[in-house]
This record gives structure tokens, sequence and C-alpha cells, in this order.
């Protein structure tokens, strides 16, 4: 069975370098390539009533969305030359999500790319790089 | 139908106008208002003589239909109450259905429908007229009413609307009309259904948006100084600035204002119940008597009028106030969670009542009791009572309580402006136009509650809400059955390891 190398994209440049440093290493050994975009929620929130009875819609709509505005491109690039690449989208949070798509696709190692926080910045908004390099079941290649 | 409506809209629209005009108003409102809504009022609260103390039927109503659902489904909420804090956690939860509605948002958001007012003026209602001991028979309440909330969320969920855009609508007047049309009691529902769904409606207008606006307005004029307050005489400004707040949310659709509200009113509810405790940890050495006080003032309490009955009925009268189990208001907010199980939905509102009557209101209720301030005498009630017994022990107390009153009853608003709504287009039609009037007269209404003393009205809307229970019961009554069948068959899988937690196991491996 051949190896299988998880990505994951956020929409930015960075992403979008992981992605295609990703894809090399896929290419030179043979692996196949899951590219995973996690839209970033929680189920700790509080909502109001019309949020929650809109949610399923607001949820295809986002789903939509991120697999034609961010995923598609990126998976249109990687499989110019090959089929190699296949996508997926999931809410959650974003280490915790790749962690586990990690373990359900049973991936050797995740490319991630990094947003550059300064210290205060990643105080504040948290790295997703930083925790999955804590909690990642594989390796972590952090593409800068 | 449509003649009803004018009718309706006439009879909606008529007080707007009249507050528009001068003052001395209220007056002849109240006037106007009173033989109608006492006649209401005292039908809803026909109250029946019982060793020197009045029992309202209705109080009856709500807590024998919430002993039944207790011993009929086999005491749920004992032998489902840590599995409903799993549920909530989110340890049931299937990891590729994130982005759904999940059991805590579900629950959160009904929450913030019923705690409020209730919990802060309710029990010093309850405390100053019944005693110590009616805290012992709202605890018991608000323990029998998680029955009864389960049964009635489980059934919310189950016989929901799912529309082809994704969107969801439910609560009682679903279940009630294809509920009962499933047993060949079509007719009988769609009556019960409509009647609920005019009964939720005016409660929505009035105990749910009128006495709410009425009462933070008084808060805010007392912590502003009183009589003296530059606010003093101007309710309607007051109620024309929330009115445009929550037309700003309910129409508007501005999220920022509903994100901020949802932020900070969990963070009051914590605050106030952190400055609970810490007042009942101050007070460590008298807890003991205080509990002293709560168990014998509910059988043998001094002073109450009617006695161990009157400390009764006021401790039940509160906790069906407080937690609105049986009302089925709260089935409309828990019918938005997308789940394969009913059951599991009902299990997590099995909290509400919990968290809302036995938590909140009984921290509330030692506060009173510890500092004593009930017997302080100075015919304070309501949130008066409640702030002083604060402020005895936190001097600045009544300030934040003034916010997290205002805070409450605006996030109070919001939830029923929606059930309203909701009632509102099961009647008169599932769009956007019909859906948008009921939300204008809405904030006509927040305008007519702060600006005016209707005390007519109000009690009008309190019996709108408990006459929403005698439909909804009724209903309950005779889905019981369908509801067991349900949580038999998710108890058994459950037991049987058939539903198993979703193991979080990439950390640490």
């Amino acid at each position: 069975m051949p190896d299988t190398l998880l990505v994951g994209v956020d929409g930015s440049d960075g992403g979008a370098r992981a992605a295609k440093f990703a894809a090399s290493c896929a290419r030179e050994s043979g692996a196949r390539l899951v590219v995973a975009y996690v839209i970033e929620w929680s189920p700790y929130t509080f909502n109001t009533p019309e949020e929650n009875e809109a949610r399923h819609k607001r949820r295809m709509e986002e789903i939509g969305r991120a697999e034609a505005e961010v995923l598609q491109p990126i998976l249109d690039v990687l499989n110019e030359a090959d089929e190699i690449a296949e996508g997926v989208v999931q809410h959650g949070h974003a280490a915790e999500v790749l962690s586990r798509l990690a373990v359900e696709h049973k991936a050797s190692q995740i490319f991630i790319g990094r947003r550059g926080l300064s210290k205060l910045q990643a105080l504040l908004f948290g790295s997703t790089a930083g925790s999955l390099v804590q909690i990642s079941p594989v390796p972590v290649t952090v593409i800068p | 139908m449509v003649r009803f409506f004018i009718w309706l809209t006439a009879m909606l629209w008529t007080p707007a106008a009249w507050a528009q005009a001068a003052g001395g108003i209220d007056e002849t409102i109240n006037t106007y208002v009173a033989p109608v809504s006492n006649a209401i009022v005292s039908v809803v609260f026909y109250s029946v003589p019982v060793l020197g103390a009045d029992l309202p039927l209705i109080v009856v109503w709500l807590v024998v239909a919430a002993a039944i659902a207790t011993v009929y489904f086999n005491f749920i909420s004992f032998r489902a109450f840590g599995h409903a804090i799993d549920l909530i956690k989110g340890d049931y939860a299937n990891p590729k259905d994130a982005g759904e509605v999940s059991h805590f948002q579900a629950l959160a958001t009904a929450l913030s429908g019923t705690v409020g007012l209730g919990n802060i003026a309710g029990v010093a209602i309850a405390v100053s007229i019944g005693g110590p001991g009616a805290t012992f028979w709202m605890i018991l309440a608000g323990l029998l009413g998680m029955s009864l909330k389960f049964a009635e969320c489980t059934l919310g969920v189950k016989y929901r609307n799912e529309y082809a855009d994704g969107t969801v609508s439910g609560g009682p007047m679903y279940y009630l009309s294809k509920g009962l049309a499933e047993k060949n009691m079509g007719g009988l529902g769609r009556v019960l259904a409509v009647f609920f769904a005019v009964c939720c409606i005016a409660g929505a207008l009035g105990g749910g948006n009128m006495f709410q606006a009425n009462q933070s307005f008084q808060q805010f004029v007392n912590v502003t100084g009183g009589e003296a307050s530059f606010m003093a005489d101007k309710g309607w400004l007051f109620g024309l600035i929330i009115a445009i707040i929550v037309g700003a949310v309910i129409i508007g659709g501005i999220k920022s204002i509903a994100r901020v509200t949802e932020k900070v009113v969990p963070f009051m509810a914590i605050v106030y119940c952190t400055a609970a405790v810490v007042i009942i940890v101050a007070h460590i050495d008298q807890v003991p008597a205080a509990v002293t006080a709560i168990v014998v003032g509910a059988f043998n309490p001094e002073g109450v009028a009617g006695g161990a009955i009157g400390a009764l009925i006021q401790g039940f009268k509160r906790a069906a106030f407080s937690n609105e189990a049986g009302v089925g208001s709260a089935s409309i907010a828990h019918s938005a969670v997308r789940t394969k199980e009913p059951v599991t939905e009902g299990l997590v509102a099995l909290h509400e009542p919990f968290i809302d009557t036995v938590v909140i209101c009984t921290m509330t209720a030692l506060v009173i009791v510890i500092t004593g301030t009930y017997t302080a005498g100075g015919g304070m009630s309501g949130v008066e009572l409640t702030s002083s017994a604060f402020e005895s022990v936190f001097a600045w107390f009544p300030y934040v309580l003034a916010l997290a009153v205002i805070l409450f009853a605006f996030s109070t608003m919001l939830s029923w402006s929606y059930y309203g709504a909701k009632c509102w287009t099961y009647l008169f039609g599932e769009n956007r136009t019909m859906d948008l009037l009921f939300k204008l007269i809405f904030c006509v209404f927040v305008v007519i509650g702060s600006s005016m003393n209707l005390g007519p009205v109000v009690d009008f809307s309190d019996s709108a809400i408990f006459a929403m229970a005698v439909a909804n019961i009724v209903g309950l009554y005779l889905l019981f059955p369908v509801v067991k069948r349900e949580l038999e068959s998710y108890w058994g899988r459950l037991q049987r390891g058939e539903i198993q937690k979703y193991a979080i196991d990439h950390v640490g491996t």
C-alpha cells in the first residue's frame, strides 16, 4: 500500500507553498497526498437561535466555498502532472482535525505552512503549526 | 384566518399608536385592558384555597406532570445525569458532523432564554413570601421538571420541520400537530398547536418582552439615582434605545451585537454565581443554620401564610416561572440540533432546569437566607431584595446586578422574539414577510413595556406563558409513549455498547 502524506492549507501563500513542497515529496516517494482545509469552528460557542436554525445551511455553504475557492485551485495545480492529490474540508480546531485526519488516512507525515507570527501574535491568536507540533501523532514538517 | 389576522394586527397596533400619544396613557390602557386581563388571569391562575393559602391549579398541573414524567421515565434525570454531561462535552459527537449545531450550543441558547429575572427577582419573591422553606420546594420542583423538559425537547427534535434549504423549525406547535396526527388525533393536535402558538405569541410580547423591558428600566433608574435619575421619567427613551438595539439584532441581523451579548451574558452569569459562592463561603459558619432554616421551613415554617403549603406554593411557582419546564418554550430552541437521535437532545435539556433552578436559584436563595435580608423588613421584594442581600457584602454589587439584569433581560428578549416569531409564522405562513412583521411588532412592544406601568398587561402575559403549558402538557401526556419508545431504544443500545464515544485517540499516541 502506498504511503500517504497529509498537508494542511488555509488559502494563504504559506499553505500553497506547503502543498507544493508536500506534492514534490509525494512524487519522489510515490505517495498519495491528502490536502486538508480546516474551517475554524468550536462546538462551545454561544449562538442565537437564528444562527442555530440556519447552521446546517451555512455549514454546507462554508464547505462549498472552501472547496471551490481554496482547495480546487490547489488541487488543479498539483494534479496537472498526475493524479496524486485528493481534498478534504472539515470544521473544527485546525491542529486537532489535522491530527485526526492523519490517523484516519494513515498518513506518515503532516506538512503545514506557517504564518510567521510574532511572539505576541502567536500568544493572542495561537499558532496552528505550534499546537500541531505538540499534539500530532506523526512527524510534522513546517514549511517556511 | 385572514380576518383573525387583521383583527390581531389591529389589536396589537392600537396600543402602539397610544404609546406615541402624550402621558397619562397608562391609566387609559389599564382601565381598558384590566377587565379582559383579569378575566384571563383568573382563569389561568384559578386558585383553590388549601389550608389558608391559595393554590393556583396551573402550578399543580405543572408539578403533577413533572412528577408523572419523572416516574414514567424511571427517574431518567438521575440515571442519565452523567451521560448527559458526556453528550454536552461532545464525547459522542461524530467529528465528521463538526460544524453543525452542537449539544452544548443548543443548551447554551436555550439557557440564555430561561436564565434571567426569574433567577434573581423570582427567588427573592419566593423567599420573602414563602420563607426560607420555599427554597426546598423550589429545588424539588426543579428536579422533577428535568424529566418534563427531557420529554418536550426530545419531541421537539423528533417532529421538527426540515426544509429543502437546510434550515429547521421545531417546537410544541409541530409535535402537537404532527405527533398527534400519527395517533389519529390530528384535529385535537391542530387545535392544541394553534392554542399553544397564540399563547406563545402573547407570552413572547408580554413576559418575554414588556416585562423584561420594564424591569430593566426600573433597574437602570434605581442605579442612576432613583427618582432623581435623568432617565426617571423617560421610559419611552430607554425603551426606544433598547428597541433599536433589539431591532438591529433581530431585524437588521447585526451579528456583532448578538455576538457581544452571547459572550457577555454567560460572563455575567459566572460573575453572579461567583459572587454568590464568595458570599456563601465567607459565611460558611452560617450555612448549616441556613440549610436547617430551609429544611425546617419547608415543613414547619413560621409566619408564612398557609404554613408548609404556603411555602410549597411559592417554591413550586418560582421554579415553574424560572425554568419553564412544561411550558414548551425551550423545545423551540433545542430543535435546531441536527442529531440522528432525538433522545440525546432531550437528555442534554435535562440539565437546563438543573442549572437554572437547582444551581442558580438555590445560590440566590442561600445568599438571601444567609445575609438575612428577607427578614430585615422594609417591604423589599424582587430584584431590590436580591440586590440588597448582595450589597450587604459587596457594596458595589448593585451596579453589577443592574447590568446583569439588563443583559439577562436583553438576551431573554432575543430568545422570546425567536419563539414568538416561530409561532407567528406557524400560524400565518412561513415566510420572511410574516417573520419581519412579527419582529417589528416585537420592537414596538419593547417601547410600550418600558414606558408604561402596565400591571394588568404584565399579569396577562404571565398567564399567557402558563397557558402555553395547558396545551403543551395535554400533548405531552399523549406523546409520552413515543418518547419512552425512543428512550428505551437509545438506552438499550447505549447499555449494550452499540453507541460508543468517539475516541480522541490522536493525543499522546
